[in-house]
């Protein structure tokens, strides 16, 4: 008799049927599941990687409509750098490399003390990933990831720099939650355009970018260092403002910007 | 054999909507509607999987041992999930990440193993699919219009595209900050049942006390 | 230990499972009638949430995660698409065991929860739970920190809600709003409530 039929005839809560027709179920599935997984990998793989270039792209103000994003990230050097020393690290490949991952590891970032931790980001990996842009030989655009928390995510982004290492061409997040209308207004286009042209340290190289309520007037001193504030975000803003100088001072980039605009 | 299939695709969308009337799948109803893109790529995902877990459910319906059943359909729905996990990932990155842990919710997603219960079980394989169908576009329907009102009242857009020039971004309409926040997916919600029960008084429910008439003259 | 205590707070408030993420809301809007029924079943999902959230984080730590299975000295085999179904059966079973256990031991919880035990099974916010700890990447103590706050946060909100669809039974609510729909209406009013708790930093 066809072996198939026997089993379908057997009364259904026998022993022997009940353990087939799980072991059966079990392999049917995990084989459907495992092949998708196994066949789409690579196409999500590669999502992945256009995605954050793009963000690196949009937020240094490199979009070109016309050009593909791989075209556009050509002109961009991506180099892994050591954070404490502020040179660059040849042995580590900077498309591999991956940060956020990274910082989770013991053996590849360290934890920060309640003092250090002003963005409130627990741990900061050893090794960063910054981007850099030169035309003929000078540096003209130094790109550098960020990030810290805000009211109710930690907000993931980058700050683009210009070659003097300290005047902002751009700031923007890729990844966060926060209060869409109040906090989510980090996205908003016309905000991000107070950023340009600001400068974030002062004569004595110390981080001098704030936040300020009510806005920067004609009347404002220093208005250099100062960008408007999020209405009704008061947290949010403060966290932009915490991870703004603890990515630019001493733990964070600040070294490396000093060995970059010597070499030029 | 057409009046069934009618009935079984056209019942689900009003009288016998999961989420307005058989309180189910609500939890991802609330979370994804601030804006249609998201809410459209979750009615699309969870359309598939009900009809798809339906239709495989009632084909292995007769040979299912009842200590395990119940296992059995995690399992199908289970696996069906992941695989629209996947292709969501493969293929529509941007709103998957949107969307994040709320695909995997499907799973748990009341209306799946609901209908499974309630239907598969006890019906052929084609009927099913059309049941899950069917409900599934019930689903859709809700799903779509509150994230109608709240994107358009919240963010002045519709499916991304502007339609309301926002005051932020020099037009004249100060968009609803409440919109966009979770709670007015409830009121929304709560006005549509009122709605639907004013047009099919079948579903309004009994109170459970009235107020004495010679309490309240009013009432007489 | 601040992180601990400021983890607890969050769960149970700011990010309540129920009234910010509106998981469980079948279950939540359904059984929450009687204050009775609403505190019994809050209760076995705070249990059900202290087990599986830990539980889950050790089989993602251990078996799935990318060369989690070292231990075994097997590397390069990363699993974690396994992770919804392995979640999810965590829950099931406990929950089946969960259910042999009141009905052996406490007879009438076990009929006053009736058919909604098994339902916590597919309980958004015990798999919500679950997920959430797998995306913020919690280690084992706070994953099991954060189960219980979720639980109790959604044992809380449920408790609250009965507490008033009590009161409200002698209300004169529209006829069409009755029962479902001035249930939603409340539930939007009290997360607008749960949302003056943002911004609490301990």
């Amino acid at each position: 008799m066809n072996p198939v039929k026997i089993v379908l005839d057997m009364p259904n809560d026998s022993r022997a049927k009940t353990l087939i027709v799980a072991l059966t179920l079990c392999l049917v599935c995990s084989i459907l599941v495992s092949t998708a997984a196994v066949l789409l990998k690579p196409r999500q793989e590669a999502n992945k990687a256009l995605d954050k270039k793009r963000n690196i792209l949009t937020i240094a103000d490199m979009m070109q409509p016309g050009t593909s994003i791989d075209e556009a990230f050509s002109k961009i050097e991506s180099r892994v750098i050591d954070m404490q020393t502020g040179q660059y690290v040849d042995d580590m490949d900077p498309e591999k490399y991956d940060a956020r991952k990274a910082a989770k590891d013991p053996k590849l970032s360290e934890a920060l003390t309640k003092d250090q931790d002003i963005a409130s980001i627990r741990r900061q990996a050893r090794y960063a990933t910054v981007y850099l842009v030169r035309k003929d030989a000078r540096l003209e655009t130094i790109i550098l990831p960020v990030h810290g928390y805000g009211l109710w995510s930690t907000m993931y982004g980058f700050v683009a720099l210009q070659g003097d290492g300290k005047t902002v061409k751009g700031l923007g997040f890729y990844e966060h939650a926060e209060t869409p209308g109040l906090g989510g207004e980090v996205d908003n286009p016309d905000w991000k355009l107070k950023w340009v042209g600001k400068e974030i340290y002062n004569p004595q190289g110390e981080v001098a970018i704030e936040l300020i309520k009510g806005g920067v007037g004609a009347s404002t001193s220093n208005p250099q260092y100062k960008v408007d504030a999020l209405a009704g975000a008061t947290l949010t803003s403060r966290g932009v403002q915490n991870l703004v100088h603890y990515w630019l001072g001493t733990s964070g980039f600040k070294s490396f910007l000093k060995n970059v605009t010597e070499e030029g | 054999m057409d009046a069934d299939v009618k009935k079984v695709v056209y019942d689900p969308l009003i009288d016998n909507n999961p989420i307005t009337w058989q309180i189910l799948g609500i939890c991802s109803a609330l979370a994804v509607t601030t804006s249609m893109n998201t809410a459209l790529l979750m009615s699309i995902a969870l359309t598939s999987v009900v009809a798809l877990s339906n239709m495989s459910i009632s084909m292995v319906r007769n040979h299912v041992p009842g200590s395990i059943r119940i296992i059995v359909q995690m399992i199908i729905i289970a696996s069906l999930v992941i695989i629209v996990d996947q292709l969501l990932k493969a293929y529509a990155y941007d709103t998957a990440k949107k969307l994040s842990v709320f695909v995997g919710l499907i799973i748990t997603n009341c209306i799946v193993m609901g209908r499974a219960e309630a239907y598969a079980m006890s019906h052929d394989p084609k009927m099913s699919l059309l049941d899950g169908l069917g409900n599934g576009l019930g689903y859709s329907l809700v799903l779509l219009t509150v994230a109608f009102f709240r994107e358009l009242l919240g963010a002045g857009s519709l499916f991304g595209i502007p339609v309301l020039p926002l005051t932020s971004e020099g037009g004249w309409y100060q968009s609803n900050g409440m919109m966009l926040l979770p709670p007015s997916a409830f009121f929304i919600i709560g006005f549509m049942i009122w709605g639907i029960r004013a047009w099919k008084p079948k579903q309004v429910e009994k109170p459970d006390y009235r107020i004495h008439e010679e309490q309240n003259p009013d009432l007489i | 230990m601040e992180d601990i205590l400021s983890l607890l707070v969050k769960s149970i408030f700011v990010e309540n499972m129920a009234l910010a993420f509106f998981l469980g809301m079948c279950t939540f809007i359904a059984v929450s009638k009687k204050i009775e029924t609403a505190l019994g079943l809050g209760i076995a999902v705070i249990v059900v949430q202290v087990i599986t959230v830990p539980a889950n984080n050790l089989i993602l730590n251990y078996l799935l995660k990318e060369d989690a299975l070292s231990w075994l000295g097997i590397t390069g085999v990363d699993l974690t698409f396994l992770g919804l179904i392995s979640y999810i059966g965590v829950i099931a079973a406990l929950v089946q065991i969960l259910e042999m256990f009141l009905d052996r031991y406490m007879p009438a919880l076990y009929n006053a929860l009736g058919v909604f035990l098994p339902l916590i099974t597919v309980n958004c916010a015990i798999l919500g739970g679950s997920l959430f700890m797998v995306e913020r990447d919690y280690n084992f103590v706070e994953s099991t920190v954060y189960g219980v706050g979720s639980g109790v946060g959604w044992a809380l909100a449920i408790t609250a809600l009965a507490g008033i669809r009590e009161k409200l039974k002698y209300s004169d609510v529209p006829e069409g709003l009755q029962g479902l729909g001035i249930t939603f209406i409340t539930v939007g009013l009290m997360s607008l409530g749960f949302m003056a708790f943002s911004g609490i930093q301990l």
